[in-house]
């Protein structure tokens, strides 16, 4: 902390110096920002007033932003989020503190800190979603009517549907998953450092369903090479990474890089293989292929789940009804506005909306204002024009120190912030300096309706 | 980060930054100040503070580099490209002339010029 000091006084006076001239001419720098606000402050000033019950089922990243802009949007609404889960999670952080990067207390916050004045916060699950009646049921059987609902209610991590896991064991003899909680993405790092130290034989995957951050365990690949190397322990290691279909990453540019990237470090790749089961004890992993079950023996595996809509969402009539989302319970909403195709005052946003492309903190912040505008829109009676185009973002670690800052949206184009600049497919310092210092600062922003 | 609205940043820094990011003003806006006034009242530039202060600020942007290592997790291999060397750059400047205003500036108050 002291260091940070140092170093913002630094920065701050060379700032100092920078607004000589403006410092001259305005008299004060507070006079810039105020200048600056301005803008902000005419949009709060037309608060839509209404006497509205929404209901926002879910109080992680998607359901605290949507509650947020709702509360700084309307005047008068009753807004209720209902998640039994007390603690945050920064879940865009779970890889640093699986790769020893940060402390699993980097992670978690309270969500009662983020819930803004006015909104109620119900500490209980969803059981029941009936959209037809107007209305959720809580798990202790408490009925919440409302008059529009946003659901937030994120995915469900299915290891049951892994024979021969047990997240308990996570962390002992070479098994890792980063994405199960903080506490096990910190054990996972201690197996990994293990393996780093040793050797043997590394496999890596991912399941065949949606998951949240496809980049993930793409990432965990690359830093879990980069120990091996810096510990000049990879010439002992064999690392073997399993595609669930024929690409690594879904946008085809980006799959190629990656490709390639793992060529060159001697990733070895196999494609079409799924997690079938694990025997722990033996260090065995069992993936189906086309050509029949094949065992990799291994001394480091990171397992991720298969991801579905939570048993409440599922049982609802709320998932689309055909299709490759069906099964899994993904919300059947219009990818571009978030509204549900056949209940009109129900939205969904986060993982749980059943749209093409990412599942990450990314598609939260730009699907959120999106569906927000079109629930205020038909509050006043108005139609919006706020389209959603499937952006989201990953900066996808390459090494520890790089990464590259892939954007991308529902065309699989690339959508760079900074082009000529931060080039996307680029190994870049300046990528990882954005996803260690910005990210976290701008996603709370984004939890208090500020980013 | 498709769109880059100031009072974004200013969210984003506060954040970061907590209330640091006010002292952060303060100092900016103290040390402006201070710099400026000594400017007016001395009415030249002191060649023999300027490049002690010049001095100290190379100190000031190694520093700044070594800090923001460290509060990025990254080590000093890891620039790969062009932009990494435009920040590298950035930061190194920062610190530089921040340090040498700020050294120029407390030397100035503290010693003032015997001419």
């Amino acid at each position: 902390m002291k260091k940070e000091v140092v170093e913002q006084l630094v920065e701050a006076a060379e700032k100092g110096r920078l607004d000589r001239r403006t410092f001259l001419t305005l008299g004060a720098a507070a006079g810039v920002g105020s200048l600056l606000l301005r803008p902000k402050a005419a949009q709060a000033a037309a608060r839509v007033k209404t006497a509205a019950n929404i209901v926002i089922a879910g109080a992680g990243a998607a359901g605290l932003a949507a509650a947020s802009q709702l509360a700084a949007r309307l005047e008068g609404a009753k807004i209720t989020l209902v998640d039994a889960r007390k603690e945050h999670f920064y879940q865009p952080g779970f890889t640093l503190v699986s790769s020893g990067i940060k402390p699993a207390s980097y992670v978690v916050s309270a969500t009662r800190d983020y819930v803004p004045a006015g909104v109620e916060l119900v500490e209980e699950g969803v059981a029941e979603f009936d959209p037809e009646g107007n209305k959720i049921v809580t798990t202790s059987g408490k009925a919440i009517a409302y008059d529009y609902l946003i659901v937030a209610t994120g995915l469900t991590l299915d290891y049951a549907a892994i024979p021969g896991m047990d997240v308990e064991q996570i962390g002992n003899n070479g098994l890792g998953s980063i994405y199960h909680s903080p506490a096990k993405a910190e054990a996972t790092w201690r197996a990994m450092s293990n393996f780093a130290d040793k050797g043997g034989v590394g496999v890596f995957l991912r399941p065949g369903t949606e998951m949240k951050c496809a980049g993930a365990p793409l990432k965990y690949t690359f830093i879990t090479d980069d120990y091996l190397r810096r510990r000049g322990n990879r010439g002992k290691a064999e690392m073997i990474y399993n595609a669930n279909n024929k690409a690594l990453f879904s946008v085809p540019i980006v799959h190629e890089k990656v490709r390639m990237l793992f060529e060159e470090r001697g990733v070895k790749v196999n494609y079409e293989r799924l997690l079938e089961s694990i025997d722990l004890g033996k260090r065995i992993a069992v993936f189906k292929t086309a050509l029949g079950p094949v065992e990799l023996q291994y001394d480091f595996i990171n397992v991720i789940p298969p991801m579905r809509a939570s048993d409440a969402v599922r049982n609802s009539p709320l998932p689309w009804q055909e299709g490759g989302w069906a099964s899994d319970g993904w919300v059947e909403v219009d990818k571009h506005k978030l509204r549900h195709a056949r209940f009109e005052n129900v939205f969904a946003v986060g993982d749980i909306a059943g749209v093409p492309k990412g599942k990450t903190a990314a598609s939260v912040k730009w699907q959120v204002p999106v569906a927000v505008d079109h629930l205020v829109a038909t509050i006043e009676g108005k139609e919006s024009q706020a389209h959603y185009d499937g952006y989201t973002s990953c900066p996808l670690i390459t090494r520890l120190g790089q990464a590259m800052l892939i954007e991308f949206d529902y065309k699989n184009n690339l959508t760079p912030s900074f082009p000529g600049v931060i080039a996307p497919l680029e190994e870049l310092w300046i990528s990882w300096v954005m996803k260690t210092m910005a990210l976290k600062p701008t996603y709370i922003s984004m939890l208090r309706g500020r980013a | 980060m498709k769109e880059l609205d100031p009072l974004v940043f200013l969210a984003v820094f506060q954040e970061m930054l907590g209330p640091l990011l006010w002292v952060m003003l303060l100092v900016i806006i103290v040390g402006t100040a201070a710099f400026v006034l000594l400017l007016l009242k001395e009415r030249r530039i002191n060649s023999r503070r300027l490049v002690r202060a010049e001095l100290s600020g190379l100190v000031g942007g190694v520093l700044a580099l070594v800090l923001m290592a460290k509060v990025s997790s990254s080590g000093f291999t890891d620039a790969g490209g062009p932009a990494d060397w435009f920040l590298i750059a950035l930061v190194f400047g920062l610190g530089l002339a921040g340090t040498a205003i700020l050294v120029y500036t407390v030397l100035g108050w503290r010693q003032p010029a015997e001419q």
